[in-house]
């Protein structure tokens, strides 16, 4: 049960969140970034204990990886907000390409985590003292599940074929 | 605890209460002449001013000494807080305000001038600024600067400086003479940031001669943390001054 307006407001978004589909795929890539950096730092640092701020094996390439994406998720926490807020003023938003966007984000930054800052860099490990192998693989799955679940999204938000003309 | 006040202290209050006094003194006159200065420029003014003293004199900055987690504490003052208070008090705005036209217009001649430029650009700012740190923590200057007071001083002085420079290349509160894209701009903060977070893990790893192990792991985990915190604050702003430079404009529009 639609009043004038409000079939207007949903007509009107309809057409923006095709013009500013990128704008919501980024705004949910970065959002996502930005998440999973934060459950990393909130729950696996500070409340778990399991990984560790600086790991004796840690070489030079793993730190200059770590302080870039560090720095990059910190940003793209609060940049996501403000395109989202952007979004949201121009009656844009488009909330499963957004969510689409996030799980991408989210899955790419936790596999990059879990394979080369962990393994190939050996940053640090997810968890010390403990058979690790259960841990990495987990870690990993999930990675992909988000990732796949993120790509089913984004295939069904996608642009129609170019049409030529109108 | 020492109570007798050194020369070199009493000089710094000095040049601080004069920088206080100078700001509200203009922020009060240009009232006559343009509209009310809003105060809470003179606030952010004044504990940008209070966060160096604090840094400078006073237990903090005698326990800076010798204290590494208190050394930390002060260059997270210095060297971020008060240059974003600063910033954020708008002094160039209120200089050209204060100034007779005459003089105003000397001034924005020497702002738009080619040195200003390559100065202020947020590469050459950023890279003053970071590159500062990594000298004073990768190599014996910062031992050195706890033997020469004069070194002390000049240390503190480009830690302030360079931390306003950064911080002003990326937040534009006062008229910019050349305005850098905010693409570039948000490339160069995250890399400063990201620079920021690798030196306090070298720093953690392995410090300065004279720091002990303990200190010298908590003073870079404040580093990498209190520097978040206050990054956090300048992303934010960041990102509003582009919110609203990337507001939807009225515009003909096609319709269908």
């Amino acid at each position: 049960m639609f009043t004038n307006t409000e079939n207007a407001r949903a007509y009107a978004n309809g057409k923006n969140r095709r013009v500013l589909s990128g704008r919501n795929l980024w705004s949910g890539v970065l959002f996502g970034v930005g998440t999973a950096a934060f459950v990393d730092e909130a729950v696996f640092h500070q409340l778990l204990h399991w990984h560790h701020f600086y790991d004796l094996s840690t070489s030079d390439v793993g730190l200059v990886s770590d302080g870039l994406f560090h720095a990059f998720s910190w940003f793209a926490t609060i940049a996501s907000l403000f395109l989202f807020a952007d979004l949201r003023r121009r009656n844009a938003f488009w909330p499963q390409r957004w969510i689409g966007g996030m799980l991408i984000g989210a899955g790419a930054f936790q596999l990059y985590d879990g394979t080369i800052q962990h393994k190939l860099l050996k940053l640090h490990q997810i968890r010390y003292d403990v058979d690790i192998l259960p841990y990495d693989l987990a870690w990993n799955a999930i990675a992909v599940l988000l990732l796949l679940l993120g790509a089913v999204l984004l295939w069904k938000t996608r642009q129609p074929a170019e049409r030529t003309g109108s | 605890m020492q109570s007798e006040i050194s020369a070199s202290e009493f000089g710094i209050v000095l040049l601080l209460l004069m920088a206080v006094i100078i700001y509200i003194h203009a922020a009060i006159r240009s009232r006559n002449k343009f509209k009310r200065w809003p105060a809470y420029r003179s606030v952010f003014w004044i504990s940008g001013v209070f966060s160096i003293g604090v840094s400078l004199i006073g237990p903090l900055a005698n326990q800076a000494h010798h204290n590494f987690i208190a050394h930390m504490s002060t260059h997270l003052l210095i060297g971020m807080l008060a240059p974003l208070l600063l910033v954020l008090a708008s002094p160039m705005t209120l200089l050209l305000r204060s100034l007779s036209v005459a003089s105003a217009r000397k001034v924005t001649r020497f702002l738009k001038s080619w040195p200003v430029y390559l100065l202020s650009h947020p590469l050459t700012a950023a890279t003053l600024n970071t590159g500062g740190l990594f000298l004073l923590y990768r190599t014996d200057l910062f031992v050195l600067m706890h033997e020469h007071i004069l070194l002390y001083g000049l240390v503190h002085f480009h830690l302030l400086a360079a931390g306003y420079l950064f911080t002003a290349s990326i937040i534009y509160m006062d008229p910019v003479a050349h305005k850098a894209s905010f693409p570039l701009r948000a490339v160069v903060l995250v890399a400063a940031l990201a620079a920021h977070g690798i030196l306090s893990k070298l720093i953690y790893a392995s410090p300065p001669q004279t720091v002990p192990k303990s200190e010298a792991e908590a003073g870079g985990m404040l580093m990498y943390y209190g520097g978040d915190v206050i990054d956090a604050l300048l992303i934010t702003i960041f990102c509003y001054q582009w919110f609203v430079f990337a507001r939807p404009r009225l515009t003909a529009q096609k319709n269908g």
